[in-house]
């Protein structure tokens, strides 16, 4: 096992730590903007597509790389967007006071 | 054409510390009410740091195809998350899913191709993670679409099955298995398409079987699935952005799957290969004894009256709200009937609708004030004391059969207990089935009476009769 494998492992077995500890105590009310912001973060992926398509040498994986791209970017902006329009009707709630 | 500015792995690494700083931040907040707005933009704001810094990467040469492909995607998300109604928002989020894993398999194919024609290059390490992220991507990309269609209604929302289904399911995995080894050891191209095509085919089948009602659960498990996709992409091309931001997904949708899960009652393994796959045959059995039983219509007249004049009113609402957009009139309703010092309350199933919170977000949209809203556990010890439970467009989560009958699929869900209340008034546009393809027995109950038509022209009948009354 070379060392840049185990630090990518260090990073993913922490990373799995953190994920479960962040959303432990969520309210069922944002179970489902939180499963759509969560969404819009695995389009991180987008990077990896990018890397890939700034250096791709042969057409075809250029071909994959941009359709690659265009999937990621879709997943992030259309994630972002449609979780930001979930969340907007919490806050044109009446002003209540807010127990937390 | 040369890099415009090429910054060093390590000043990039940096930058990726302060996205993953910020995307963890991002969820926290997005995990608490108050919060929860902010906490998605400062996700956005960190994922767009990552996003930039990478495009000084040495690595990255040529820009122009990025910047097509993220043009193309920019119109395309925005487009669809503006135009897209809030009732059609579970089957956007399986949409957006699935690109996303899409993407992960695609990274996979094309990394494959890269390094394959010079055998030997191929890292035991990197190989096992190109294979999984391609697997994994290919599921959740065709699992997402066929939840997506399952949801528009462009597919049958109930259960497809046929024989040996899950015997030939089990084939496909263990053949999946052998291509990605195939795949691994020999590094020939083929396989490698072989085994996207055959994890495509397996998403399909995976969620095919899988009725409606468990929709939310899997696109859930489909969103942890399209996270642990991009961190094994982050292994092949060893980039921590992406073994973080997958990674976090992963761990958390997984959780978010079981929370889920655990609200209905029903284990993950269930969802996937359990009781609603076996329901056709109890489905049809519960269809054919419809005939034998008989059903109350009331006028919204009639219904009016009794909301108008009772002490204790539960609303109860579902998808069929969602559909028919009834949120403001059902609050207007609400509204009249407090002015006349009726008790309003409203019962929250956790997976009424297509997803969990799918019911607060509408009704929030229509300024419900939060603490009306109550969560099943608090709600169900009321309704022997509620003089009329209004039913809006749920059913499914209504139906005494899951709590009684040990017979029937939905057995073990737990529901709101509506027919304990003195009248239910129950909206709904015909005797239809809900999206489980199940009968409903609280049609039957001699305390139930249907209000049949579009739940919002139902409600706004209800308020024209309420104000009269």
């Amino acid at each position: 096992m070379t060392m840049t494998l185990l630090n990518s492992i260090t990073v993913f077995v922490l990373a799995v730590f953190i994920g479960i500890e962040i959303i432990s105590k969520v309210p069922t009310m944002l179970h489902t903007p939180l499963m759509s912001g969560t969404n819009a973060i695995h389009g991180i992926v987008l990077i990896g597509a990018m890397l890939i398509a700034g250096s791709a040498d042969s057409d075809l994986e250029k071909a994959l790389a941009f359709v690659a791209v265009v999937f990621g970017t879709i997943n992030v902006v259309g994630g972002f967007l449609v979780t930001d329009r979930m969340l907007e009707m919490f806050k044109r709630k009446p002003s209540k006071p807010e127990s937390e | 054409m040369t890099p415009v500015l090429a910054l060093s792995q390590t000043a990039i690494n940096f930058t990726y510390l302060v996205a993953a700083v910020l995307l963890i931040v991002g969820i926290r907040r997005l995990s608490s009410p108050p919060t929860a707005r902010s906490g998605n933009w400062i996700a956005a704001v960190g994922m767009a740091i990552a996003i930039f810094f990478t495009f000084l990467d040495e690595d990255v040469t040529s820009y122009w195809l990025i910047l097509v492909g993220m043009a193309v995607g920019t119109v395309i998300g925005i487009v669809s998350a503006r135009l897209v109604k809030m009732t059609a928002m579970p089957q956007m989020v399986a949409l957006f899913n699935g690109v996303g894993g899409g993407a992960a398999a695609l990274i996979a194919a094309a990394e494959f191709h890269r390094i394959a024609p010079e055998p030997g290059h191929l890292s035991g390490d990197s190989v096992g993670a190109m294979l999984f992220s391609g697997l994994i991507g290919s599921v959740s990309f065709s699992g997402s679409l066929v939840a997506f269609g399952k949801l528009q209604e462009v597919l049958p929302g109930r259960p497809i099955t046929f024989a040996g289904q899950q015997v030939m399911n089990g084939i496909l995995f263990v053949a999946l298995l052998g291509l990605g080894v195939a795949a691994g050891s020999t590094e020939e191209g083929i396989w490698m398409v072989l085994l996207l095509l055959g994890a495509l085919l397996f998403g399909v089948m995976l969620v095919l079987p899988i009725g409606g009602a468990d929709m939310p659960v899997v696109i859930s498990l489909l969103n942890a699935f399209t996270g642990l996709a991009a961190a094994s992409a982050g292994f092949v091309l060893e980039n921590t952005a992406l073994i973080i931001g997958g990674t976090l997904v992963g761990a958390s949708g997984t959780l978010l799957t079981v929370l889920m899960g655990r609200a209905m009652n029903r284990s993950i393994a269930n969802v996937l290969f359990g009781a609603f796959g076996a329901a056709p045959a109890g489905g049809l059995a519960a269809a054919a004894s419809t005939d034998g039983k008989s059903y109350r219509e009331v006028t919204a007249d009639d219904a009016a009256v009794m909301l108008a004049y009772a002490q204790r009113v539960v609303v109860v609402p579902g998808y069929g709200l969602a559909v028919a957009q009834a949120q403001h009139a059902v609050r207007e309703l609400a509204d009249l009937l407090e002015a006349r010092g009726v008790d309003v309350k409203y019962a929250i199933h956790p997976v009424a609708g297509r997803m969990p919170g799918h019911m607060n977000v509408l009704l929030a949209e229509a300024q419900v004030p939060y603490p009306q809203l109550y969560d099943m556990d608090d709600i169900n010890p009321e309704f022997p004391r509620t003089d009329v439970a209004l039913v809006i467009g749920a059913n499914d989560v209504t139906n005494p059969a899951a709590r009684d009958n040990p017979e029937s699929p939905l057995y073990g869900m737990p529901i709101l207990n509506v027919d304990q209340a003195a009248n239910v008034v129950i909206l709904k546009r015909s005797m239809s089935p809900g999206f489980a393809g199940i009968d409903n027995d609280l049609f039957y109950e001699p305390n139930s009476a249907m209000l049949f038509g579009d739940a919002k022209s139902s409600v706004e009948k209800l308020v024209a009769a309420v104000k009269a009354a």
